[in-house]
């Protein structure tokens, strides 16, 4: 099955099976590996990614589906020359992140959160973020990250 | 160098950002299922579906016909090939002078399954899919047997033997402490409390499932191992010298990034071996990434022990015994070091931060089928924690005390304080941390809140918890005495460049502990060079000399102590070649901030000259002193450290739907000095969302009859999510260790050793005016409101 699609405003055309998932299609048909795998019941929210604008679970989404449209990685989100995104950058500050696995579907979450509600408070962005889990931060430091990444993001 | 000394240098105590961020912030981290080697086949396991069946057949042929398919094995090929079974790192002797029983535990299962997730067979094939579709085709013939699930009905006789090696799956009776005297306390005791507790089974669940890619070199009769795991080295020296019985020079473990661990990795598992002696037999790399459904059945579970307590207490609540009794769940089979987790590493602890003279624990471990239980974020301390801290708190309220002033009138305060459970606490302030947490918890405006709650018709409730710990694990000679077969020491390298950069070697492996960034401050701090030009390395087996590896809270303490004790090395030869420089005497050179200078005159030369001179030994000592800046050192600490802490949750509690909502939790931790508190508070925060998980929302559930895993996604296993917590108000007490470096003590399990307590007795102080007074965790709605209804009955 041929499939076109755009991930991280490259035009791609891969040649898969027709069962291979999204996330199946950046981990090892593009090789962006950035994109992790945490569960399978789609409830982890580790392979979010930004599928025409909105962030979705990769695994629970068949390449097909994402035929002719556009898909933002984390691989993509910072600028071309290394500098991380304001989003990126506050997760850094802030220390969001430990372990790091979860840490790029939820920024690409975070993302998506702030492009729709630039003035999350602190227990919208815990809603906000209930579709992402994290075993080593306990979420505090995400949600300052969160805040301070939105506040960035308008500025 | 001194802790003193060494607290007042530049960047201790700093916020340093972390130098790990960028690469896992841009997808470039490098997790084992990241890596993509040439010649890459794919592996899955064939599992035993039943929680206990005798094996009668185990048919391949259908498998090894299928399309891709490039190996199929089963316990008679490990068998054949004389494959060891996995050791158990931990030798308990019982009460009656027996060791431990410790049946064999095969890397794939021979004659019977145990456990639901009992690796029976693996298939190796081409692509990923092909070896799933085989796997449907390997046909196991099963006997099933009746299980025995819970620890309670394994200590009552019920159920089949697990194993032939202990027919009545009874696997030690071990006890601390003086019974008679113990005894003969509580029949002068003014007031007895009593409690029955259940500590609930946990799935660890780093985000990172497990992973691991086995690799042979038949060129160089080389094997490597990438394997998601906390301790490469201890990974290595278990498989190599117990299990396959190859040289250890000839086997490479890489543990690259690695996607958190709490304990769950830190064990030679099945799996690792089978990819490694599967890869010399097929001559292909072959990976293997477990699926979150599998990690469920096959990862080492945390905690599940059901304890009896009784505390003897004088009139003035004063604490004069206590007396323990706990059956401990071990699972199937003995995980790296199930065993000490209910026994040295739980019953040591029962003193807490109390002067109780008299203490004594008897431990019955157990096998049953269902996972092997080990280790897992405080091992054995939680376990203990939550035994002591709810039995304080329930005497508090038979006594008609403030769950404060209970505490109060029985903490510490001499130091050393030699425990009657064995250790010796270096150092603490335990009224320091009580008094600092009421503080931040405003404990001062709590009848308004719970005035402020009951006018909206809900409950409120305040918990304390006062925990103590015993990290930095451990001295060896210790260690050995009460049954470790390993030592716990830890290597750090130090490699000085010629251009005076830094490369660090440390046996501590980070999986998100940041230790790049701490152990570069560390360095950097020593050597009076800025962060940036330090890199640490870890978790490489071919790059790093020797390592114990991470767990335990003793990363910083002892792998940090190893990295201080080389930079000792390093400065005392630095000192030297900087006297030749200068034409001083060694003994009249100082180092301060990165400068060599000469006592009383105005001579000075940087760190980076020195560097330099000793990979360019112009003029240079060559007589009297080797070229070069490098050295390695082993530290073996003389004591355990002891972090403690106050912790203080105050929940509200809906009587009419049970739902508990955790409004405010303060931690007051003294974990002597810190380097990082932005990494240090990160530390405390994982730890507590792992505490309160246990307290209010996880829960590891099997059927008690048919041994199958009721909780085995994350759509029945609850993990804590943003919503689920508060905001944590984290504050400090410092009394530095005394008998390290550094003066650390370790923080990464505190939150979830002191918390479960604090959350439940905040439920229960909830719950007290409708007369509950028993709860297991997790407090979960249902729970709660069955025992509001049962106490209404």
């Amino acid at each position: 099955m041929k499939v076109e699609l755009t991930v991280n405003g490259k035009a791609v055309s891969l040649d898969a099976a027709p069962n291979t998932l999204l996330v199946q299609a950046l981990r090892e048909h593009l090789k962006l590996t950035g994109t992790h795998v945490g569960c399978d019941t789609a409830q982890c929210g580790a392979c979010t990614v930004i599928l025409n604008g909105n962030a979705v679970k990769s695994c629970n989404l068949l390449l097909a589906q994402a035929a002719g449209g556009s898909v933002s990685t984390i691989e993509g989100l910072a600028a071309a020359d290394g500098t991380l995104h304001p989003m990126q950058q506050a997760f850094k500050n802030c220390h969001g992140l430990q372990c790091g696995y979860c840490t790029t579907g939820m920024v690409m979450s975070a993302v998506d959160l702030c492009n729709k509600h630039p003035k999350a408070n602190e227990a919208q962005v815990r809603e906000g973020l209930e579709g992402n889990l994290c075993r080593c931060t306990g979420y505090q430091n995400i949600v300052k990250a969160v805040q301070e990444g939105a506040a960035a993001m308008k500025a | 160098m001194g802790a003193t000394d060494f607290a007042n240098l530049p960047h201790i105590g700093e916020s340093v950002l972390r130098k790990e961020d960028y690469r896992f912030l841009t997808g470039a981290g490098q997790y084992t299922d990241d890596i993509d080697l040439a010649n890459m086949t794919h592996c899955v396991f064939v599992r035993s579906p039943h929680a206990h069946a005798r094996i009668k057949s185990v048919d391949k042929s259908k498998a090894l016909k299928a399309p891709g398919v490039v190996g199929v094995f089963d316990g008679q090929d490990v068998a054949a090939d004389k494959v060891g079974g996995l050791p158990c790192g931990w030798l308990i002797t019982s009460t009656d002078g027996n060791p431990m029983k410790e049946p064999p535990h095969p890397i794939l299962a021979q004659g019977k399954a145990r456990y639901v997730g009992d690796h029976v067979a693996m298939v190796v094939a081409e692509t990923l899919e092909q070896a799933h579709a085989a796997a449907e085709l390997v046909a196991v013939d099963y006997e099933v047997l009746s299980a025995v699930v819970d620890v309670r009905d394994a200590a009552a006789g019920k159920g089949p033997s697990v194993h032939d090696e202990a027919p009545d799956n009874h696997c030690y009776k071990w006890a601390i402490g003086d019974k008679a005297q113990v005894d003969q306390a509580f029949t002068q005791a003014a007031h007895i409390t009593r409690l029955d507790l259940i500590n609930n089974r946990l799935v660890p669940n780093p985000m990172e499932p497990r992973a691991a890619i086995g690799s042979f070199n038949r060129a160089s009769d080389e094997y490597t191992l990438w394997v998601s795991n906390q301790n490469p080295h201890v990974e290595r020296l278990l498989m190599t010298a117990f299990v396959l019985g190859l040289p250890e020079h000839k086997v490479r473990v890489i543990a690259p990034d690695v996607g958190g661990g709490f304990g769950s990795k830190i064990y030679l598992y099945a799996e690792d071996v089978c990819l490694t002696w599967a890869s010399k037999k097929l001559n292909r790399n072959i990976k293997w990434t477990c699926e979150r459904g599998e990690a469920f059945l096959s990862d080492a579970h945390g905690r599940d022990h059901a304890s009896h307590a009784e505390l003897a207490m004088d009139k003035d609540g004063k604490f004069l015994a206590l007396r323990v009794h706990t059956n401990a769940n071990l699972g199937a089979y003995l995980s790296t070091f199930s065993t000490a987790v209910p026994t040295i590493l739980y019953a040591t602890l029962l003193a807490g931060q109390y002067t109780t003279p008299l203490v004594y624990c008897e431990v019955d471990a157990w096998f049953t089928n269902t996972a092997p239980v080990d280790a897992y974020r405080g091992a054995g301390r939680p376990e203990a924690t939550y035994l002591l801290e709810r039995i304080v708190s329930r005497a508090a309220w038979e006594l008609g005390l403030g769950q404060d002033e209970i505490r109060q009138r029985n903490f510490i305060t001499q130091f050393p304080y030699q425990t009657p459970v064995a250790l010796q606490y270096d150092i603490g302030d335990y009224h320091a941390c009580m008094t600092e947490a009421q503080k931040l918890a405003d404990v001062a405006g709590f009848a308004k809140r719970k005035a402020d709650t009951e006018a909206k018709g809900l409950l409120r409730g305040i918990g304390y918890s006062s925990y103590i710990e015993a990290c930095g694990i451990a001295p060896s000679n210790i260690a050995g005495a009460l049954g470790a077969r390993a030592g716990l020491f830890e290597c750090g390298e130090i490699r000085v460049h010629p251009t005076g950069s830094v490369t660090v070697f440390t046996g501590s492996h980070s999986h998100g502990q940041g230790h790049e960034t701490t152990f570069a401050q560390v360095v950097a701090s020593r050597l009076g060079i800025p962060v940036e030009n330090v890199d640490v390395v870890h978790g490489d087996t071919g790059r790093v000399p020797f390592g114990m590896g991470t767990y335990g809270s003793r990363s910083i303490s002892v792998g940090g102590a190893a990295i201080m004790r080389a930079l000792d090395k390093i400065e005392a030869k630095a000192k030297k070649i900087a006297a030749h420089l200068m034409e001083a005497s060694d003994a009249d050179i100082e180092f301060d901030n990165g400068e060599f200078t000469v006592k009383g005159t105005d001579k000075k030369i940087p760190f980076g000259q020195v560097a330099l001179t000793a990979y360019v030994p112009h003029n240079y000592p060559l007589d009297k002193l080797e070229p070069g800046l490098n050295e390695t050192a082993f530290y073996d600490p003389t004591n355990f450290t002891f972090p403690a802490g106050t912790y203080v949750a105050e929940v509200e509690v809906n009587p009419n739907t049970g739902e508990v909502r955790l409004d405010r939790f303060t931690a007051v931790d003294d974990f002597g000095t810190i380097i990082n508190p932005m990494i240090v508070e990160g530390q405390v925060h994982g730890g507590l969302a792992q505490g309160i998980g246990q307290a209010l929302l996880e829960n590891c559930v099997y059927d008690r009859e048919t041994g199958q895993l009721l909780s085995g996604s994350f759509m029945d296993y609850a993990m804590p999510r943003a919503d689920d917590m508060p905001h944590f108000n984290i504050g400090h007490v410092c009394t530095p260790c005394t008998h390290n470096p550094l003066g650390t003590k370790g923080c990464g399990e505190a939150g979830a050793i002191g918390s479960p307590p604090a959350v439940m007795n905040a439920v229960l102080d909830a719950l007290a005016p409708l007369g509950v007074k028993d709860l297991d965790m997790p407090a979960t709605p249902n729970r709660v409101w069955d025992a509001i209804q049962h106490a209404k009955a």
